[in-house]
């Protein structure tokens, strides 16, 4: 196939996979959720009140208006006002993604290259004592609950220690540094983990290849073949892990925000989960949804130009 | 290398290699396997619990107040006691229950979707294969917290809903895997026979092809299970979870005031719990990819 009709291709299959997920969106949340004006008004709204919500909510468009709304709210990221705080739902995330990335990205950059310097070492040990221990490391890193990590690091290094800011947040970029380190420690901590685990099986997919033998025969150091070639060619699917965790970075840490106060993406939603703010919930579903599509497609054209065995299928 | 003279001279030679199965394989393959085993055993024994706990044989009276408030471990309580005095090491027992039965219902939710779906793709290729690829990228184009925020918010707080949200989320990597094996299987010379000797698709699908590529249903569900044991324990925690029950999630929940007093043993304990069950499961998934996958035989 043509390079270029299969990156047409490619590029227009998001737009089944944007209606697709908006309509999964419009079912769960206008159909299966049922009505929200009980919990909006309580219990002893009239019957007036009902009819006025709905009609502010657009609950009282036919149900096709009501997914086009949905559809267009992927395109033009205008979700409406929020139901608990009235706000404009884009002026919430717009004012949420700065203090989410800055704890994400940092943490993300960081935790990527060591977890790649880490993989690097363990493979090349492969099957030696250090091998080992980084990946049982990694897997029993793995298994103890992320809420944990963070109860104990804010319990020790922040409580008793005094080192770090126990919770909350500042604008501005010497005022926060006090609040966000920590985070981003967790954060760190708790990446690197599955992504040596990734990485190292990367790198040894390849290390078993033919051209690393004929490196070998040449008379090639092993740290030559390992940083030269082997690096080289896991470059590709590394680079793929990393684009397709970046729409992730905006949605922040979930769970740290929460715990540290900070008013990012992550805590907006859960906030919204407490007050049951169905339109918040929603635009953070479609939000991330066309993230991933996005990166998704990007990681897919990225694979076409740098791998030219991707073309031939 | 043999000539084409030795092969017409010599006789037939029967080759006395093992001739086991890949089941009786693996299984020698995972017994060897010191860790595995143990691994193994640590599931066993966990689902003994969970089973003898949903039979109300042990535990069914961690509602108790059997002590003081915020005893410390000792002797009569090991894992010591919880606000209410109750015994802290019985909530983590019917967590057990809780977290294990989570691990379970969610497998026997996405099994069958992830296998039919990939089955009828891999099998089918063409427009049944678009649909079906256009269905697993659509939900998995939600990342999945949101969508499994999304449903436990949408279906009510409580136990069923984790059970019903876990298992319409974790299909997808089953069906892709299916798909991609199946595929690879259908143009083999063993189900060309099948259809040879009169075979239709559903007996070449579901009688010859998916008995060879059920291995990837056990590992992937392995490696299932605790990540739905770890999900349990976030929307537990989050509130969206167990209600009427003590589950890790929510001992952890609690242990955020507690700790400020100095009450460690809640965390501690439902941590330490979470933890084994789920190093067994990341243990036993990886070993179990060893010891089933026909690439790696011999390595």
């Amino acid at each position: 196939m043509n390079i270029y009709v299969y990156l047409l291709r490619r590029t227009l299959y998001i737009i089944p996979v944007i209606l697709g997920v908006t309509f999964l969106i419009f079912i769960l949340f206008n159909i299966v959720a049922g009505d929200p004006t009980p919990l909006l008004l309580g219990r002893h709204a009239t019957v007036e009140q009902i009819a006025e919500l709905h009609h502010q909510l657009g609950l009282d468009k036919p149900l096709y208006a009501q997914y086009f709304d949905i559809v267009k709210s992927a395109f033009t990221f205008d979700f409406g006002r929020s139901w608990a705080t009235k706000q404009e739902i884009s002026q919430m995330i717009i004012k949420g993604a700065g203090p989410s990335l800055s704890i994400t990205l940092p943490a993300f950059f960081i935790a990527t290259i060591m977890s790649v310097i880490i993989s690097l070492v363990a493979s090349y040990y492969r099957g030696g004592k250090i091998d080992i221990v980084v990946r049982f490391c990694c897997i029993a890193g793995q298994s103890i609950s992320s809420m944990a990590y963070i109860l104990f690091f804010q319990k020790i290094l922040a409580f008793k220690f005094g080192w770090f800011e126990i919770s909350g947040y500042e604008f501005g970029f010497p005022e926060m540094i006090p609040f966000i380190l920590l985070p981003i420690i967790i954060d760190i901590v708790l990446s690197v983990g599955p992504d040596v685990r990734f990485y190292r099986t990367v790198i040894l997919d390849e290390i078993y290849q033919d051209y690393v033998r004929t490196a070998r025969a040449k008379g090639l150091s092993e740290l030559v073949i390992l940083f030269k070639h082997v690096l080289k060619n896991a470059m590709i699917p590394i680079i793929t892990y990393v684009i397709i965790q970046l729409p992730f970075l905006i949605l922040g840490a979930l769970l740290l925000e929460s715990f540290f106060s900070i008013p990012g993406l992550g805590g907006i939603t859960l906030n919204a989960l407490n007050s049951s703010d169905f339109p918040v919930i929603k635009a953070m579903a479609v939000l991330s949804a066309v993230a991933y599509i996005i990166f998704s497609l990007l990681t897919d054209i990225l694979y076409t130009v740098v791998d030219p065995r991707v073309r031939l299928k | 290398m043999t000539t084409l003279a030795q092969t017409q001279s010599a006789p037939p030679v029967v080759t006395k290699a093992p001739n086991k199965s890949l089941w009786k394989d693996a299984f020698f393959r995972l017994a060897k396997d010191k860790v595995a085993l143990a691994s193994l055993a640590v599931v066993v024994l966990y689902s003994l619990v969970a089973v003898l706990v949903s039979l109300g044989i042990i535990a069914s009276d961690w509602a108790k107040e059997v002590g003081p408030s915020y005893t410390a471990p000792n002797g009569d309580f090991w894992m010591g006691t919880d606000i209410f005095g109750r015994d802290v090491f019985k909530k983590i027992i019917v967590g057990t229950q809780v977290a294990m039965s989570v691990g379970l219902v969610a497998s026997l939710i996405a099994i069958p979707i992830g296998v039919f779906l990939g089955a009828i793709a891999g099998y089918y290729g063409g427009i049944v294969d678009e649909i079906v690829v256009w269905f697993y990228t659509t939900f998995s184009s939600i990342p999945s917290i949101m969508l499994l925020i999304s449903f436990t918010f949408i279906l009510g707080k409580g136990i069923t809903s984790v059970y019903i949200a876990l298992g319409l989320t974790s299909w997808v990597s089953l069906a892709r895997l299916i798909r991609g094996e199946v595929m690879k299987h259908k143009e083999r010379e063993y189900v060309q026979a099948a259809g040879a000797i009169g075979g239709g698709h559903f007996r070449k699908l579901f009688l010859h092809i998916l008995p060879n590529v059920n291995h990837i249903i056990i590992i992937n569900t392995s490696l299932q299970f605790q990540t739905a044991i770890k999900t349990e324990v976030i929307l537990s925690f989050l509130g969206l979870g167990v209600q009427d029950k003590p589950s890790w999630g929510t001992m952890i929940d609690d242990s955020k005031l507690e700790l400020a007093r100095d009450v460690w043993w809640q965390l501690a304990g439902a941590t330490m719990a979470m933890f084994f069950i789920v190093l067994a499961f990341n243990i036993l998934g990886d070993a179990l990819r060893d010891a089933l996958d026909p690439k790696l035989k011999g390595k």
